[in-house]
């Protein structure tokens, strides 16, 4: 081994130890300027007192922990709950229609996924409040139904959790589609197959097999959709009424209406924490990797 | 029905003439719902104390004599001010108050309609003026709330330079002449005032309102809309209980928040609204609600002719949109120069005949009478009202401090946010 | 077509096969809905320039006026730009770190996941009003170029999940045998590995530019008096939406529509051809 070789060799193994390194940096550099940083004065916020006059001074102080979980734990009950039931209910509905693409959608799969994503080229904003007008109370659909007796003068819609699980599970369509079509997409036929021959009944390969195999899909939607949902605030002002409040609508009050900062940092930092969690356990459970590779 | 006008039968405002004049299309009448009239702070107003008012401008210290002296004349304004809050050409496209105004002046105006809300407008520009730059406006508009007082307790706005004012001295109501909120004009003067009833769709309540009492009746149950500004929404309860907000105590707030958490607890709201509380009156989600003057008439401009707005027997909340000169304006004197040329008959006039809310001109009555021929708009009680009738206003209560502030969010938030 | 067979055998389905087909058909049409009723309302008169709830008369007037309100045009090309610039700087900055955590172990590794998963994870509120709060130290003046930053910011971590994704699917050994035939890593990413994640790239790309276009929470942070389309009409939608709002959308959505019909006629060539 010559001398030129020997060093052309080391400057490999260097460039290989340090490529990550340079390969990350840009990002590193980015997100540590326009993320982490921020991130962190912010909760460094969650603990400070005083009020918006005299300002706000960092000082240890822990006890709006106690009071943003004393004052405010039906809201962040609430929101993890119509999270994870609108999530839920995203998926069953979905489910179905990724099935039916990936397994039966031939040529047209493309096109077909496109159909179904293609509301999402209209704002959310938009959506939502096509769904308040199509809802209404003497609107074209219940006013109708109204004036031909099939429903009671007084009934609605709006305004009740009913209408924001619905618009929450509207809104997340997208995101729950689509690694669920990925998923079973990647699925081999062959063993889908084999598996009919050996089961024989439908059902059975779909329980047996199918479903398993999907559940890389069923969990990154999840994920997605939930963590979305957790700390959505649209849909509760837009279709909401007494009694739907999220914790996002609370921390949007508190920045900009009380403008108690600590409270909505807080409370960010309680939200945040729960979420961190709920990817930490599902982490522990089904691995890493798989979230990286299909939470998209 | 309508020469019901007993004050204790509260005073009507949906008179047929009024409305049609109100209705009928001489502009294309759009939204004046801007209004916000979120009005929170002080203002126990001194009605009528200035009759045709002696009050005269009162000069700046020493500090702001000098730099507003080292100000140049600039050929630019920036306005900002709350959605469908001034006349509009048919198309859209034009402001004929600001186009006469450039061409009297020279001065080109950057109209933006970015105020959407007191609190949330504050919240964006506090940081800024706090950080000292320029939030890039000369001229803002803010309701008589906290956030006003607040800005002010900041030291984020620039006092006025009232020798440059002299139409303010002449023309002004002396309804917002050297209000509570801010004595002797020092920062504001006012744009437009407004008022907070009731509004409702006689056809869904199947008979007349005449009070907040009725906001509370079980047998609109899921159809009364309540407002979620907690100023607005503790005052009404405070009037149905027939305490004076102004007056009120922090019991008086308890026993309030106590009928409305009731009132949510029956059932009997149907959601908090923001300035969207008219489209629910408009679908039908809400038979009834709280409501500002001026929203039902444009309501009716969209084809909803069946809503109407009073003023209940026990009174109305009274609220003011005030222009002032945020800290870092680039153009001061040009904002001055508007200020003023706006407090004259023909401007004023232009424009409340398009907006329609309380015009703060008394003298743009007769021209909207007599040059711009509207006698509907120019005799209507809301738009240039009576004495009777500002006899039956309410001043929101004022907060001295932050913790007062607070005190008052703290008790009426948990009910809107249950 | 051969190999794995894509479609499964269709026989034995059959009844399953059409109930799926049907209640796809149906779900198809629930997402549509609100579409059809702003399409519908886009050609609703507007008397008072506000959309109405109720029908008062057919007209094309909004559309004749489409782009009739400057500041709402202005808005959507602010939109556009901001998701434009996004997107391709967003893939840029993420495409290494995307190849760094799937190809090396390395220190630090597990320090940037959680990075990558709060960065996803972290509700919108907080990432806007932190932002918002860096600029002001920073004396940034609030505008298109504070959006620019937030929204890479949050579309990197997008982009570097979906782009590891396709990276993670790779055979390392390409890289390998690039190099022992003598490319340097520069070459050998640019003539092997790069056509093989383009896929990737472009996906993360065209979720970095979903996601920007739609996001409301963020820009109303860091926006300072600039407008963005969703912003625009979240504002408006308080006073009453004008159908210039309406009318946009319906052209945005058939613009859409029309890549789909494209997409899908060019794929029935493709199949016909491969058939034949």
């Amino acid at each position: 081994m010559s001398a030129t070789e020997s060093r052309a060799a080391r400057l490999r193994g260097l460039g290989r130890g340090a490529a990550p390194y340079l390969l990350s940096l840009p990002s590193w550099a980015y997100l540590t300027a326009f993320f982490v940083v921020p991130m962190a004065a912010m909760l460094s916020m969650s603990l400070a007192t005083g009020n918006p006059i005299t300002g706000y001074v960092f000082s240890w102080n822990f006890a709006e922990f106690g009071r943003a979980v004393s004052q405010y734990d039906t809201q962040l009950l609430r929101s993890f709950g119509y999270g994870a039931l609108s999530t839920f209910i995203t998926l069953v509905l979905t489910y179905p229609v990724a099935y039916w693409i990936a397994f039966y959608g031939g040529r047209h799969k493309g096109t077909f996924l496109f159909l179904i994503l293609l509301p999402f080229f209209v704002s959310f904003v938009i959506r939502t409040l096509a769904w308040q007008f199509i809802l209404a109370d003497q609107g074209f659909l219940f006013g109708t139904l109204k004036q031909l007796h099939i429903l009671p003068e007084r009934f609605y819609l709006l305004s009740s959790t009913t209408a924001v699980i619905g618009g929450l599970v509207y809104n997340s369509v997208a995101y729950y589609i689509l690694p669920l079509y990925v998923a079973l997409e990647k699925i081999d036929r062959r063993v889908v197959r084999a598996a009919g021959d050996l089961y024989a009944s439908p059902v059975a390969t779909f329980w047996k097999v199918i479903l398993p195999l999907s559940a890389p899909g069923i969990f990154a939607g999840f994920l997605l959709v939930f963590v979305t949902n957790v700390g959505d605030f649209v849909n509760a002002a837009v279709l909401g009424g007494p009694g739907t409040t999220m914790i996002g609508n609370i921390i949007q009050y508190n920045f900009f209406d009380a403008q108690n900062y600590p409270m909505a940092a807080t409370l960010s930092s309680i939200l945040m924490f729960l979420l961190i969690v709920c990817i930490y356990v599902y982490a522990r459970i089904f691995g890493a990797e798989q979230i990286q590779e299909y939470a998209a | 029905m309508t020469d019901e006008k007993s004050p204790n039968k509260g005073f009507r405002l949906d008179d047929p003439a009024f409305i049609r004049g109100l209705t009928q299309p001489r502009l294309t009448r759009r939204g004046v719902l801007g209004a916000g009239a979120m009005g929170m702070a002080a203002l126990a107003m001194p009605r009528f104390a200035h009759a045709d008012s002696g009050a005269m401008p009162i000069p700046l210290d020493a500090k702001w004599e000098k730099w507003w002296k080292q100000q140049k004349p600039t050929k630019e304004l920036v306005f900002a001010n709350w959605p469908y809050y001034i006349d509009v050409t048919d198309d859209g496209k034009k402001h004929p108050s600001l186009d006469n105004f450039t061409k009297a002046t020279g001065i080109d105006v950057k109209y933006l309609e970015t105020i959407q809300g007191n609190a949330p407008f504050y919240a964006k520009i506090a940081p800024v003026l706090k950080s000292g730059q320029s939030i890039g406006n000369d001229i803002i508009v803010m309701t008589n709330t906290w956030q006003l007082t607040e800005l002010m307790m900041q030291d984020f706005l620039v006092p006025l330079w009232q020798e440059k004012l002299p139409n303010f001295f002449k023309n002004a109501s002396p309804s917002v002449i050297s209000p509570d909120y801010d004595k002797g004009n020092k920062y504001t003067v006012t744009w437009q005032s407004g008022m907070t009833g009731i509004a409702y769709n006689p056809k869904l309540t199947g008979r007349e309102i005449t009070s907040f009492e009725d906001l509370w009746d079980p047998k609109f149950a899921g159809h009364v809309g309540m407002m979620s500004d907690l100023t607005e929404l503790g005052s009404a309860a405070m009037l149905k209980l027939g305490i004076d907000p102004a007056k009120s105590t922090p019991e008086d707030w308890k026993k309030a928040a106590a009928i409305l958490e009731d009132q949510k607890k029956k059932g009997i709201v149907r959601q908090y609204y923001d300035q969207s509380y008219i489209t629910a009156l408009e679908n039908g989600d809400t038979w009834i609600t709280q409501a500002w003057s001026g929203d039902v008439f444009q309501a009716h401009a969209k084809g909803f002719k069946d809503l109407k707005f009073i003023v209940p027997k026990e009174g109305v909340m009274l609220w003011h949109d005030n222009m002032m000169i945020p800290k870092g304006a680039k153009n001061p004197l040009s904002a001055l120069e508007w200020m003023n040329f706006y407090y004259t008959a023909e401007t004023a006039g232009l424009i409340e005949d398009y907006v329609n809310y309380i015009c703060p001109v008394p003298s743009a009555q007769a021209y909207i009478k007599d040059v711009i021929k509207d006698a509907d708009v120019a005799d209507s009680p809301l738009v240039f009202p009576t004495k009777e009738m500002y006899a039956k206003t309410h001043d929101f209560y004022t907060f001295k401090s932050f913790d007062e502030y607070q005190a008052w969010q703290s008790t009426f938030s948990p009910v809107v946010q249950g | 077509m051969s190999g794995v067979p894509s479609t499964l055998d269709e026989g034995r389905r059959g009844p399953a096969r059409w109930l799926l087909a049907v209640y796809s058909g149906l779900f198809l049409i629930y997402t549509l809905v609100p579409i059809a009723v702003m399409i519908t309302f886009s050609f609703n008169q507007a008397p008072n320039g506000r959309v109405s709830l109720r029908w008062i008369g057919f007209t094309l007037d909004s559309y004749r006026h489409a782009f009739a309100i400057a500041d709402l045009t202005t808005a959507l090309i602010h939109s556009l730009v901001v998701a434009v610039v996004a997107m391709i700087a967003s893939v840029v900055i993420a495409t290494p770190l995307a190849l760094a955590l799937a190809r090396y172990r390395f220190r630090g590794k597990s320090a940037t996941d959680v990075v990558i998963f709060a960065d996803i994870a972290a509700p919108a509120v907080v990432v806007g009003a932190s932002l918002l709060s860096l600029f002001l130290t920073l004396n940034l003046p609030r505008g298109l170029f504070t959006i620019f930053i937030a929204h890479i910011a949050f579309d990197i971590a997008f982009a570097v999940v979906v782009i590891r994704a396709r990276v993670a699917t790779l055979d390392p050994a390409l890289d390998r045998a690039a190099a022992d035939l003598g490319a340097t890593p520069w070459v050998a990413f640019w003539t092997v590995t790069f056509p093989l994640i383009l896929p990737g790239i472009i996906g993360a790309g065209m979720l970095a530019f979903a996601l920007s276009i739609d996001d409301l929470i963020i820009t109303s942070f860091v926006a300072g008096q600039t407008l963005t389309f969703p912003l625009w009409v979240y504002g408006a939608v308080k006073t009453g939406i004008p159908p210039q709002v309406f009318v946009l959308s319906t052209l945005i959505f058939l613009g859409g529509a029309l890549i789909a019909v494209l997409n899908s006629v060019l794929a029935h060539r493709a199949g016909r051809r491969a058939a034949a």
